[in-house]
């Protein structure tokens, strides 16, 4: 086991902590494994295996497509009716347990607490559901008046062959309302991601563009990859609203289909998650010629960047004064928490195996506080995740990749933004950077072990390994972790807590640092009497 | 209003499924399989099942409930599941080295039409499965039935596969548990030690999902049925199986192989349920009942007596499994309270002629339905008809609790905003007054928090 205070000369290599994990592997699962394991090196350009499927058998944190595509782009959408057409157990565990706050105006629909399903039943799986789901789809329009409607296909439904698609059409017409289904079957792709993939796609042809909006504001944009975990995107929007920046639409906390469909309007797209949706954001720029940056609104740091290339690409004297003046405000309120915090916490180290772009954002809060990540990794990330975008051209398409449809997008000749496609030019020869995003491992410390799609045991090993003071994951994680002693963070959930973004959230995280680094809770594991010598007893009563 | 759209009108549903008071067969199957010692379940479908039980069951017990999965991609639904379940049985014994792997299927591997009891066949001949190991199948489509079946279709499996009668009679009572919390398996194990019984609990889900904290992660924690108290059942004197959905299926199975007889109760909530359960154990495991029983049950009765008061007349809705609703609307027409409205999506005939038999001439107001679209969508609306002053049932009725301020006792699965489920039994008379002890709680906390200033008393 590595000696924390020599962390200080930098991180220990653990290529010996790799081969004793393959060790205990079959050969073939050993080879296969290596190449998801990468002994961080920032000053060159390595590669790492991600977004291949898992090998069965072996206790993953992934889950599936129809999760990916439910649970990202319109689980949280709170104006539009989810269908979950399949038998009941796939809706029944997607009702609300994505945690996403919204916040509906009085009288606006809110869909969300509610779970829809068609609960197929063996004579569906014999004779097709088509005309299950179209009653139902009938039944549902009868009572909630929704303005729209989606249809998420679940594994049997893919096998049986109900055209989910051709019903959509059909109930759209009959209806008159927007209808539209999604073949995200939990087969489909290696993980969730073919799932977010197959939801922007979906999304982009039947929901973007359908709506035009009077100009609300001088700024306008859209962010996107958002989710809402704790408010974060309350806090987000307290922030641009103060800097006189209109959001049109979050992509996909505290979000609409009413303002997913004119969000084309937008001067600019800031892509938060990369993974989960920089797909909607090309097919926006390619369609109707709105530019894309990578933004990162975890982190106090991170958030007065992403603000102020915001407002370097607006390009406006009195914004970029206006958001100098709200960073130094919210900073200072920041700082005077993180020097409180930062003495208490300083030197721990940190783990963290979530998602597809948090355990990367995370790292800017950490960092804050001086803590170390020495091990991290994605559960359903590409290698551009890790890597950087610049690999895309020579990552392999595989069969898997195949399965998903690759939209034909073109220019839509009525709503293309020649201004901002030359606004692009421009600025990119001043050397301001769109579609780009660096990815992990080039802001990861040198030896710290990447791991993509970690499971079970590796888990146990890096533990063991490591002895990390934090380890961030899921609720699957959480209390195999807590049992060693080892406190853990929820970063989907944020264990309830949060919100974690922009300024307000950092204040919220560096005090749920303090409360669980700086505890004494796990002192009180061992019992009082473990190291204290045995009462020796006695069969006689003594008075 | 959270859920504004719940309109007050009832229309006919046929099709669409509104808030489900039932989940998928596979997560029993699972909850069932963690109730054996070194047992790692496994579900042979995409990771999606897998890790969708296993984030419920974790938010419900708050423990690490550990499962595997083929993880079936695109390909493996074509060609079918059987090239990923036999790898993932040699590296699942290679890796995580259980002494038992449960594999149910799931509605992906029914419906390619994968037949798990050949391809463990397989395993075997193959030699993936190492001398004293072994696999355990259950076919558990998500398309039929419930969770509940799930969880029945896994407890069969296993006796089918485990136990045997030797023609050495033990003097020993088999216990089929029913779907219930960790704490309830202790409860039913004190009250069986109480009566001088020597038993066996199947599944006990106790010190499994109720692990103490010592600073070292088991994998395989130290409770659970062994395998050899399974195959001991075979030989048994008796069988009490509780809840005839969870539990009527094994202790036909052990009858059928093992000639074991069995007799069928209600899982012990409440008063006469649990006189029940206690006299069928008196019987099975020929012991008379002792003073300390019926002292507990006295103790129940108090209380009762004690609080009826407020507890009469009042009306509850209720929601969840059949073998749970059952004896608990017993218990709540034996206190005079008036349970009106009950939903059980789990489909099963005997439920509407049960529950008609327990409200019958008591409760004549009453509406229940169970199977598909007797959904909360549908007891909200009846509760917008006419109001209830309580409702019982899992996590989900927070959000009809909170529109329509109705206080709230949760019970059944999957609680996953409160914690003592697992700690504290409902089961038993001591679990009888617990259920008191919670409705009485909630129902006088809105009293006192709603009473005009000059009612609001000190002593009630």
């Amino acid at each position: 086991m590595p000696n924390k205070k020599n962390y200080t000369n930098g991180l220990p290599d653990p290529s010996e902590l790799k081969e004793e994990i393959l060790k205990k592997y079959p050969r073939k699962v050993a080879k296969k494994r290596a190449k998801a394991m990468v002994v961080n090196d920032p000053s060159e350009g390595q590669e790492i295996m991600a977004n291949v499927r898992t090998i069965p058998g072996i206790i993953t944190q992934r889950g599936c497509t129809y999760a990916g595509c439910k649970g990202v782009v319109l689980g949280p959408t709170r104006d539009i009716i989810n269908i979950t057409h399949g038998p009941i157990g796939c809706g029944f565990y997607s009702w609300l347990t994505r945690r996403n706050q919204t916040k509906p105006a009085e009288g606006e629909d809110n869909y969300m607490p509610y779970a829809f399903s068609t609960d197929m039943q063996d004579e569906n799986i014999v004779f097709g559901g088509e005309q299950k789901l179209k009653t139902a789809i009938r039944e549902a329009f009868e009572i909630f008046k929704p303005s729209a409607i989606s249809i998420f296909s679940t594994c049997p439904v893919g096998l049986i062959g109900d055209d989910v698609h051709a019903v959509a059409r059909e109930m759209k017409a009959e209806l008159g309302i927007n209808i539209f289904g999604f073949s995200c079957e939990g087969y489909r792709g290696v993980s969730q991601s073919a799932g977010h993939h197959i939801a922007n796609n979906g999304i982009f042809k039947h929901v973007v563009g359908n709506t035009d909006r009077e100009r609300t504001g001088k700024f306008q944009v859209n962010l996107m990859g958002e989710y809402n975990i704790g408010g974060d995107a309350f806090e987000i929007e307290r922030i641009f609203e103060e800097c006189g920046i209109t959001l049109l639409s979050t992509y996909s906390g505290n979000s609409t289909v009413e303002s997913f469909a004119y969000s084309h309007t937008a001067d600019l797209n800031m892509v938060m998650c990369h993974r989960s949706i920089n797909y909607i954001a090309e097919m926006m720029e390619e369609k109707y010629g709105v530019p894309w940056i990578k933004v990162n609104f975890i982190g106090a740091e991170s958030t007065a960047k992403s603000l102020r290339k915001l407002a370097d690409y607006f390009g406006d004297d009195e914004l970029k004064a206006k958001v100098e003046e709200v960073i130094e405000r919210e900073m200072v309120k920041v700082k005077k928490v993180a020097e409180e915090v930062k003495p208490k916490v300083e030197g721990k180290l940190a783990m963290m195996f979530v998602g597809g772009s948090r355990a990367h954002h995370y790292q800017d809060l950490f960092n804050e506080l001086g803590i170390k990540t020495v091990s991290a990794g994605y559960e359903f990330a590409h290698r551009d995740d890790y890597e950087g975008r610049e690999v895309i051209p020579n990552i392999k398409i595989d069969a898997d990749t195949r399965n998903i449809e690759d939209l034909e997008v073109t220019k839509d000749e009525e709503h293309f933004r020649d201004d901002l496609v030359t606004k692009k030019t421009e600025l990119e020869k001043e050397g301001y950077t769109f579609k780009d995003y660096q990815g992990m491992m080039p802001e990861m410390s040198k030896n710290a072990l990447v791991v993509d799609d970690v499971n079970h045991w590796e888990t146990e090993k890096l533990i063991d390994f490591y002895k990390p003071d934090i380890f961030c994951a899921g609720i699957k994680e959480k209390y195999v972790v807590q049992k060693y002693g080892v406190p853990l963070k929820q970063l989907h959930s944020y264990d309830y807590g949060g919100p974690y973004a922009a300024f307000g959230g950092a204040v919220n995280f560096y005090k749920e640092m303090e409360r669980m680094l700086a505890t004494n809770i796990w002192k009180l594991v061992d019992t009082p009497w473990k190291h204290e010598p045995e009462i020796v007893g006695s069969i006689s009563i003594e008075a | 209003m959270i859920l504004r759209h719940t309109t007050k009108e009832v229309k006919e549903r046929s099709a669409l499924t509104v808030n489900p008071a039932k989940t998928c067969q596979p997560i029993g199957a699972m909850y069932a399989a963690l109730g054996v010692h070194g047992c790692l379940p496994h579900s042979h479908g995409s990771q999606g099942c897998c890790s969708y039980h296993r984030s419920t069951l974790t938010r419900h017990y708050k423990e690490p409930v550990m499962a595997s999965t083929s993880s079936f991609t695109e390909g493996s639904s074509v060609f079918g599941g059987q090239a990923n379940l036999l790898q993932a049985i040699d590296n699942i014994f290679g890796i995580y080295d259980p002494d038992i792997i449960a594999v149910h299927s799931t509605c992906l591997s029914e419906t390619i039409g994968d037949d798990l009891g050949q391809i463990v066949g397989k395993a075997k001949d193959d030699g993936k499965i190492p001398e004293g190991k072994h696999v355990v199948q259950a076919s558990t489509p998500s398309y039929v039935g419930s969770h509940v079946t799930g969880y029945a279709n896994m407890v069969e499996a296993f006796i089918k596969y485990f136990s045997f009668n030797t023609n050495e009679k033990i003097r020993q009572v088999n216990l089929l548990s029913g779907w219930v919390e960790p704490s309830d398996m202790r409860e039913i194990k004190r009250i069986t030690e109480m009566m001088n019984i020597k038993s066996v609990l199947f599944p006990d889900t106790s010190d499994v999902l109720d692990t103490p904290m010592t600073g070292k992660y088991q994998m395989y924690p130290k409770g659970g049925t062994t395998v050899d108290e399974i195959v001991s059942m075979g030989n048994s004197m008796k069988t009490v199986a509780m809840g005839e959905w969870c539990s009527k299926k094994a202790a036909i199975m052990l009858d059928n192989k093992c000639k074991v007889p069995f007799s069928l109760t209600d899982i012990p909530i409440g008063l006469s349920a649990t006189d029940r359960f206690v006299q069928a154990l008196s019987t099975a495991g020929k012991v008379s009942i002792p003073d300390s029983i019926s002292e507990e049950r006295g103790r129940l009765v108090d209380v009762i007596t004690d609080m009826h008061q407020y507890l009469y007349g009042k009306r509850v809705a209720l929601w969840g499994d059949p073998d749970t609703l059952l004896p608990l609307v017993e218990f709540l027409v034996d206190i005079d309270m008036k349970p009106v409205y009950i939903v059980s999506g789990t489909p099963g005939k005997a439920f509407e002629k049960r529950m008609a038999e327990v409200l019958g001439e008591k409760v004549p107001e009453a509406k229940f339905k169970n199977g598909p679209q007797a959904d909360m969508f549908l007891m909200h609306q009846w509760i917008k008809e006419e109001p209830v002053d309580l409702l019982i049932g899992n996590t989900y009725g927070k959000y009809i609790s909170r529109d329509e301020g109705i206080p709230f006792v949760r019970m059944g699965f999957p609680i996953l905003d409160r914690i003592g489920h697992s700690y504290f039994p409902t089961v038993g008379y001591s679990g009888a007054i617990r259920i008191l002890e919670k409705m009485l709680g909630v129902l006088m906390d809105r009293q006192d928090a709603t009473a005009p200033e000059e009612s609001f008393e000190l002593v009630m």
